[in-house]
């Protein structure tokens, strides 16, 4: 009997340990194991092609990668990327989601329809937009050449390979912003829009004065979202052009997976996800910051 | 009572080890038309022996790095796999993943194939199927045009700039940096150039950078729009759109070229021909594209020796040659079946190719895959600027110097 209630006891004593340690387990097998072991293998010099055993060799993988000029060039692109997608994609799905506030025949289909990129295939979308992009035969040039247009190499030239893969990104994730900012203006309260509409405020007034501030938090929500996915962004670019012509299109994903799995440089391609890692978590940390100083 | 249930457990024993006994191999294929060849005829097989072969299928790049991840991490349960010789024989055979071929016959298999698969007198995998670099051209729009067939370089840039119209691209070629390589060879190799010469990068000298403009200056002006972002996925069916005139490739596409279920080019369209002359005359690549290999590690080496036995077999060679797949065991090419039933072009270029082809279509040496991307560099530079480029002879010295440090990093420099 005694034992009996000293175990249960126990129980309820330690239930604020035993209860989160499910997720705590999943947390540090899952995440932060995989980080530390990221690290450690950056100090390191390990090499498949080369047959010979893993040294530790401190900070030479940095310093090799450091003065590859393919790296800053890497660097420069998945900050180039990353505006030019995320800019494109709020601006357009702020568009969207006030149309979508309004109510009228059909919402609820449409709404369904813009999931539908959403739940796609990343490489399927890569194989079918290099379709659309084929210089020659895709229907891109074909709708270009309709309206009078010149022909574009999109995905077949170094100046106009990240713009295109950006295209494919906006196609993809604009309609995400756009459910999440819904959400957002969903919840907004009616008083002040109809007090302004009593004061004869414009449309352009109303929504520079009262709906942009007040969804302003819900924004930041989706660009934190979009904005670490868009750094790390990989698939639609590996499977559309392998981060070519030349390495037009490298990204700093695409160019550690080409250093770890066809050079099996493992050291060195811990070193560029270490720093894909920095770079994520500091535009995470600058985007938080700013919410929290918008909000005070 | 006692006897009875002695019986009950003699029957579940014999189950059980029945069982335990089911024979399995897994075995590692590429998405490749043998590789599908032996998909269909693995129940064959399987009916045969009552061993039972666990298939994967992978496209090639992702085949070796998943074979490199597995043996490497030492946790892989691969017993046989379908591997690139040139592109992987010399890391594996250096990290101890494939095992020797000692009990396998190989008087069938032509010198220059075994001299790539052969380590310290040993065979470590057997050379499957051969490729060499042709010449495809459209039979209608060369008569349309008045044209012959060109035999030089010289002759096929004449050609591609007559063919070229804003329908039709005059020639086509791979021009996405490291896919690239392997169907520059033949220009490099015909204008007296290579790409490793004694164990040193040797792609920066004049004849490999005359072949490099070259080739640059004829897909700039006369090559499909986008052509530095296309590899043999993206020509392949703009040749079966019939938006091609020529196209300098590997011959193994011309089934797929033909294939009525997928292009509108028909049989009698296409041509093939030799690979146009340079200044040091006509010489095609001739690599053994694929090979199939036994693993080092594999727990069930009988199994796998006799399903290697098996799946690179005289008689199945033949059923890929009637499949138009080019096979590199030397029997099957004088089978009078076959030379009635295949495209006469593909006979008379593999015996051109035999006679003058050299066995390397790329750099060969352990860190192949990091070497194609920088020669890429190079080959992307000279399409972009129509081989015009001045720097393109500073930065084929950059790249050869990268590529000799990857030897040295491997032991390989100077070593031949």
């Amino acid at each position: 009997m005694a034992m009996e209630r000293k175990k249960g006891s126990f129980l309820e004593k330690n239930l604020h340990i035993i209860f989160p340690m499910p997720a705590v387990i999943f947390v540090v097998v899952m995440m932060l194991f995989p980080v530390v072991y990221t690290l450690f293998l950056s100090f390191t010099n390990w090499n498949l092609t080369s047959g010979m055993p893993i040294s530790i060799v401190f900070l030479k993988s940095y310093q090799k990668v450091l003065q590859e000029p393919r790296f800053i060039a890497a660097l420069g692109r998945t900050f180039s990327f990353t505006a030019l997608a995320v800019a494109v994609e709020t601006i357009l799905g702020m568009i969207v989601a006030l149309i979508l506030n309004r109510e009228f025949r059909g919402k609820g289909f449409t709404k369904l329809i813009m999931l539908l990129p959403l739940v796609s295939t990343p490489v399927a979308i890569g194989i079918v937009f290099n379709l659309f992009y084929d210089p020659t035969i895709g229907l891109a040039n074909f709708v270009l050449t309709r309206f009078g247009l010149p022909r574009q190499a999109w995905t077949g030239s170094a100046a106009t390979v990240i713009p295109s893969l950006a295209i494919v990104d906006i196609w993809q994730w604009t309609p995400m912003i756009a459910l999440i900012l819904l959400s957002g203006l969903a919840s907004l309260s009616s008083e002040p829009y109809e007090s302004a509409r009593v004061d004869g405020a414009t449309e352009w007034q109303i929504f520079w004065r009262i709906t942009l501030p007040m969804i302003t938090p819900t924004l930041l929500t989706a660009l934190i979202l979009r904005t670490i996915d868009a750094l790390k962004t990989f698939d639609i670019i590996y499977a559309m052009t392998g981060g070519g012509p030349g390495y037009a299109s490298e990204t700093f994903n695409v160019m550690a997976f080409k250093y770890s799995f066809e050079y099996f440089r493992m050291g060195q391609a811990s070193v560029i996800l270490v720093f894909l890692f920095m770079l994520v978590l500091f535009m995470s940390l600058l985007i938080v910051r700013m919410r929290k100083s918008l909000e005070l | 009572m006692k006897s009875k249930l002695m019986l009950v457990i003699l029957v579940v024993l014999t189950v059980l080890s029945a069982g335990a006994q089911q024979k399995e191999i897994r075995v590692l294929l590429a998405n490749h038309p043998y590789g599908d060849l032996l998909k269909a005829a693995i129940p064959e097989y399987e009916k045969a022996t009552g061993v039972k072969v666990n298939v994967e299928s992978l496209q090639e790049s992702q085949l070796t790095t998943k074979l490199t991840t597995e043996f490497a991490t030492r946790s892989s349960t691969v017993d046989v796999f379908m591997t690139r010789p040139l592109q992987e024989a010399k890391m594996f055979y250096k990290n101890g993943w494939n095992e020797p071929l000692v009990n396998y016959d190989f008087s069938d298999y032509p010198k220059n194939a075994m001299d790539i698969v052969t380590f310290g007198g040993k065979p470590y995998l057997v050379p499957m199927i051969i490729e060499w670099e042709v010449l495809y051209y459209r039979i209608d729009l060369f008569k349309k045009a008045g044209l012959s067939v060109p035999s030089t370089l010289a002759e096929l840039e004449l050609a591609a700039k007559k063919l070229n119209s804003d329908d039709v691209a005059g020639i086509a070629s791979r021009g996405k940096g490291a896919a690239a390589v392997t169907q520059l060879s033949s220009y490099i190799y015909s204008y007296g150039g290579t790409y490793i010469d004694k164990g040193k990068a040797a792609f920066d000298s004049k004849e490999a950078l005359d072949a490099i403009r070259f080739y640059g200056k004829l897909l700039a002006n006369y090559g499909p729009k986008g052509v530095t972002n296309m590899s043999w996925e993206n020509i392949l069916p703009l040749f079966q759109a019939g938006k091609v005139a020529m196209w300098t490739d590997a011959s193994v596409f011309y089934g797929q070229i033909v294939d009525p279920a997928k292009s509108q080019v028909n049989a009698d369209m296409v041509g093939i021909a030799n690979f146009p002359a340079g200044p040091k005359g006509s010489i095609p690549c001739f690599p053994v594209a694929w090979g199939m290999a036994v693993a080092r590690q594999s727990k069930n080496k009988a199994l796998a020796m006799d399903f290697i036995k098996w799946a690179t077999s005289q008689e199945l060679a033949k059923r890929a040659m009637l499949a138009n797949i080019p096979m590199a065991r030397n029997s099957v090419w004088k089978d009078a079946e076959v030379r009635s039933k295949i495209h006469p072009g593909l006979i008379a270029t593999q015996e051109h190719a035999a006679k003058f082809g050299i066995a390397y279509d790329r750099p060969y040496m352990s860190a192949v895959g990091e070497a194609r991307d920088l020669i890429g560099e190079v080959i992307v530079e000279s399409i972009n600027t129509a081989g015009a480029s001045p720097k393109l002879e500073a930065l084929a010295k950059e790249k050869a110097a990268a590529v000799n440090e990857l030897l040295q990093d491997t032991g390989e420099y100077g070593v031949y």
